[in-house]
């Protein structure tokens, strides 16, 4: 590849160089505009392509982490969230505004595919209408809904209708002959292999797999409008738990202390920052002992032993959660400039309870190795299918266990660090194969690394000295950021890049605020993986994808 | 374990026992001696009516519909998993299928898009059946109330016997509120079918306005559709 042999655009020792990418870009550049995280650059809703292009192939680009579309009183805009898969911390916005009369803007989905769906959602939403896109139809909402719900003219009380309707089969016309016919299945929205409310309607040539198409918002609960109805201080925290609720709401609600912490510019005591590293990490294993279990059930179909003891595992974590948050899964333990309170007392017996609890980790993770991985039936089932190369896995945007199970090493704990993971002793897991196999491996991998870190803040909590236990830093009763500041964070959620954008409006609520979802991206890819595979591949493919309807949905 | 009856039982019930056994002679294996045997005394049958026999039976068994929906569904696999463990009372098994299930539970928020099919899914499961409302978003649409897609309450479309409260509910309190359910069924109650301001009609059946004569080119006259009148919703 041509960037293998040279430098990246842009790209000097010290970081970004903006100046140099504007120069790459010459006169389509019509503006800047400055967010915290990144420089923005305003293009024209023409040029998209090109410029998008040119990013990618010149300067290295190759992550579209992120869309956003919102309104503004005089235009529609959409920002494109860049950074890339080598160097988490470059990044870059481009921002493009649409007319507000005729909001039409050039498509990405020619550049990077999962610009497809994340364009499909911010038309479904907020009303902007992408030329040349491949497939613009609503996404999340039923195809009948009149208006778009984040757009400024809103109306909740109009009535309106959903269709009941029967499906049809996309593929009966050109795959029909005298020989051959195509069978249209549907499998959800209720269906036990679909963790949730999925539906896929799938087209079968045979056995096989010919056509794929997730038909996701059955889970859509306007979390992004909650978000923007509340206030920053303390009603926002406890809907990031609902979003990723496989017991890995303190990663969720870390994307939004984040955020709002780079925002409103907090300082967090470093107490607090390990306190939440140990949470974090508990609520990984405890989300991937679900994706471990339910993959399982998906590949043997019974609630049988490994189900069952991931759920017993799950447990124990469950309750030293409960001990530290109050809560079994809705922790809403974070606040912005620290936690909520401190470790619940005795101590001992907490971390007591915790080192329990990591020692018979090793022994409970052979036992899975016995009844998993090393098992011929399993290994025949899941290794080389639902491959995903790694070309593809970026353009998709897919993140986390799935990334990193096609040899993309990339992990923002380690390359964009946050909390305190990088004062920990941890590796970041990869896996080369790219397959159902592959993914099932690095989470239970992870699970490993995970007690190494929740071993090290154990140690480092119980030295703490205890007049420098400060557990919240000093933050005003009301925040009110500048206003149209912008910002875009992530963090590592279990299933891979949690991120958020959020504009302040001058109010003491965000003004916009968009979740980029990794479940959402990645089942994005679930089309070119499970094409031309046999129907029970896809459902192990879909088990090994780990996607979480609430989140993929918002 | 021990073989033996408790002493309370055999104690209590030791004259019918001597009758029983005279009747059944020397040779049963003691482990056959169930307590519902023992109460039955020397008798080996009760008179009772048989509605009141079919109620107790349905109670005692119950198959779950396996009904994934958000956050409480998670809460609802540990309730059916170990240390819970729902099969204890009688009403664990959770069944992929709705023609097999007497039992719905609503695990979690119901938004437009999924009514119609809940709805579906709940008529798909043969009488006498049952529904669960798990946690707040079932009950009133819970955090998301105020959402432009979410439905207030699973009971505007299905009709509803427990509701249980929480966000999610923990796994002792889905138990509670499953056994409650299986208290109401043993007295034969069950909450009335009535017609739910959210139910799937024909499209040519709706009264004509402004967003039916809209549609109209996207809808077949004869397609189900479920209209919602959020302005009305409580």
């Amino acid at each position: 590849m041509s960037l293998q042999e040279r430098q990246p655009v842009g790209v000097t020792e010290d970081g970004l160089d903006y100046d140099a990418l504007a120069d790459l870009l010459g006169d389509r550049v019509i503006g800047r505009e400055h967010h915290l995280n990144a420089e923005g650059f305003v293009v024209r809703p023409t040029d998209v392509e090109e410029t998008l292009e040119l990013l990618r192939d010149e300067a290295g680009f190759d992550h579209l982490s992120c869309l956003t579309a919102q309104e503004y009183e005089d235009r529609y805009e959409s920002i494109y969230h860049l950074t890339k898969y080598d160097d988490r911390t470059q990044e870059l916005s481009v921002v493009v505004p649409a007319d507000p009369e005729d909001p039409v803007s050039e498509s990405a989905a020619g550049v990077y595919e999962t610009a497809n769906w994340h364009e499909r959602e911010a038309y479904d939403l907020v009303g902007v209408d992408y030329d040349d896109h491949p497939d613009l139809r609503r996404i999340l909402l039923p195809e009948t809904w009149q208006g778009h719900p984040l757009a400024n003219d809103y109306h909740q009380d109009r009535p309106q209708l959903v269709p009941f309707q029967e499906h049809k089969n996309p593929l009966e016309d050109d795959h029909h002959d005298a020989e051959s016919d195509t069978m249209f299945l549907n499998i959800g929205p209720h269906h036990p292999a679909t963790h949730g409310v999925l539906h896929l309607k799938t087209t079968l040539d045979g056995e096989q797999v010919a056509d794929v198409d997730p038909d996701i918002g059955y889970l859509h609960r306007c979390e992004e409008q909650m978000a923007q109805q509340g206030t920053y201080r303390h009603q926002i925290m406890p809907y990031p738990d609902r979003w990723d609720y496989a017991s890995a709401g303190l990663l969720n609600e870390w994307a939004y202390a984040r955020v709002a912490e780079d925002l409103n510019d907090i300082e967090v005591p470093e107490y607090a920052q390990v306190i939440r590293t140990m949470g974090a990490e508990l609520c990984r294993i405890a989300a991937h002992m679900l994706a471990v279990g339910t993959f399982a059930l998906d590949i043997y179909g019974d609630f049988t032993a490994i189900f069952m003891y991931a759920m017993r595992d799950r447990e124990k974590v469950q309750n030293i959660l409960e001990d530290l948050t109050g809560q079994r899964m809705m922790f809403n333990y974070f606040r912005l400039g620290g936690v909520v309170w401190d470790l619940p007392e005795p101590r001992e017996e907490f971390f007591e309870q915790t080192r329990d609890f990591l020692d018979d980790l090793p022994e409970t993770l052979e036992e899975y190795h016995d009844l998993i991985t090393n098992n011929e039936i399993f290994q025949k089932r899941v290794i080389d299918t639902g491959v995903l190369d790694p070309e593809d896995a970026k353009s998709y945007g897919c993140t986390g266990p799935v990334a990193r199970a096609s040899g993309i090493d990339y992990d923002l704990r380690r390359d964009d660090p946050y909390g305190y993971y990088d004062e920990l002793d941890w590796d970041v897991i990869t896996e080369n194969g790219g397959d159902n196999y592959s993914r099932f491996l690095v989470r239970m991998q992870e699970v490993e690394q995970s007690a190494r870190i929740i071993e090290q803040c154990v140690d480092l909590l119980e030295d703490w000295p205890e007049d420098e236990r400060t557990i919240q830093s000093n933050v005003p009763r009301t925040l009110k950021p500048e206003p149209d500041t912008e910002t875009y964070r992530a963090v590592e959620g279990a299933k891979g890049e949690l991120g958020i954008y959020v504009r302040s409006d001058g109010t003491d609520k965000p003004g916009r605020f968009k979740i980029r979802s990794p479940c959402f991206s990645n089942l994005s890819a679930l089309e070119s993986m499970s094409e031309g595979e046999y129907v029970p591949d896809l459902v192990a493919t879909l088990g090994s994808l780990d996607v979480i309807l609430g989140e993929v949905d918002r | 374990m021990s073989n033996e009856p408790r002493d309370a039982i055999s104690g209590s019930t030791d004259p019918q026992t001597k009758t029983r056994e005279a009747r059944i002679g020397p040779d049963l294996d003691n482990r056959f001696n169930s307590k519902l045997r023992e109460a039955f005394g020397s008798s080996p049958f009760i008179l009772t009516k048989f509605d009141k026999f079919m109620n107790w039976v349905r109670g005692s068994s119950m198959f779950m519909l396996q009904f994934g929906i958000a956050c409480c569904s998670i809460e609802m696999m540990h309730t059916y998993a170990v240390k819970h463990d729902l099969d204890r009372f009688g009403s664990g098994v959770p069944r992929a299928s709705p023609r097999q299930a007497d039992v719905m539970i609503v695990p979690g928020t119901i938004v437009s898009k999924f009514a119609p099919r809940m709805k579906r899914v709940y008529d798909q499961m043969p009488e006498p059946k049952f529904v669960v409302n798990m946690g707040s978003c079932a009950i009133s649409g819970g955090p998301f109330q105020e959402g432009y897609n979410v439905i207030k309450g699973a009971e505007e479309v299905i009709p509803v016997d427990i509701h249980v409260p929480g966000c999610p509910p923990r796994p002792e309190a889905l138990v509670y509120g499953v056994v409650k359910l299986q208290e109401r069924i043993a007295n034969g109650e069950s909450s009335p079918v009535t017609v739910k301001p959210y139910e799937l009609e024909q499209f040519g059946d709706l009264e004509q306005d402004e967003l039916v004569d809209k549609l109209a080119a996207e809808i077949d006259e004869e397609d189900l559709v479920m209209r919602y009148n959020w302005a009305d919703s409580p």
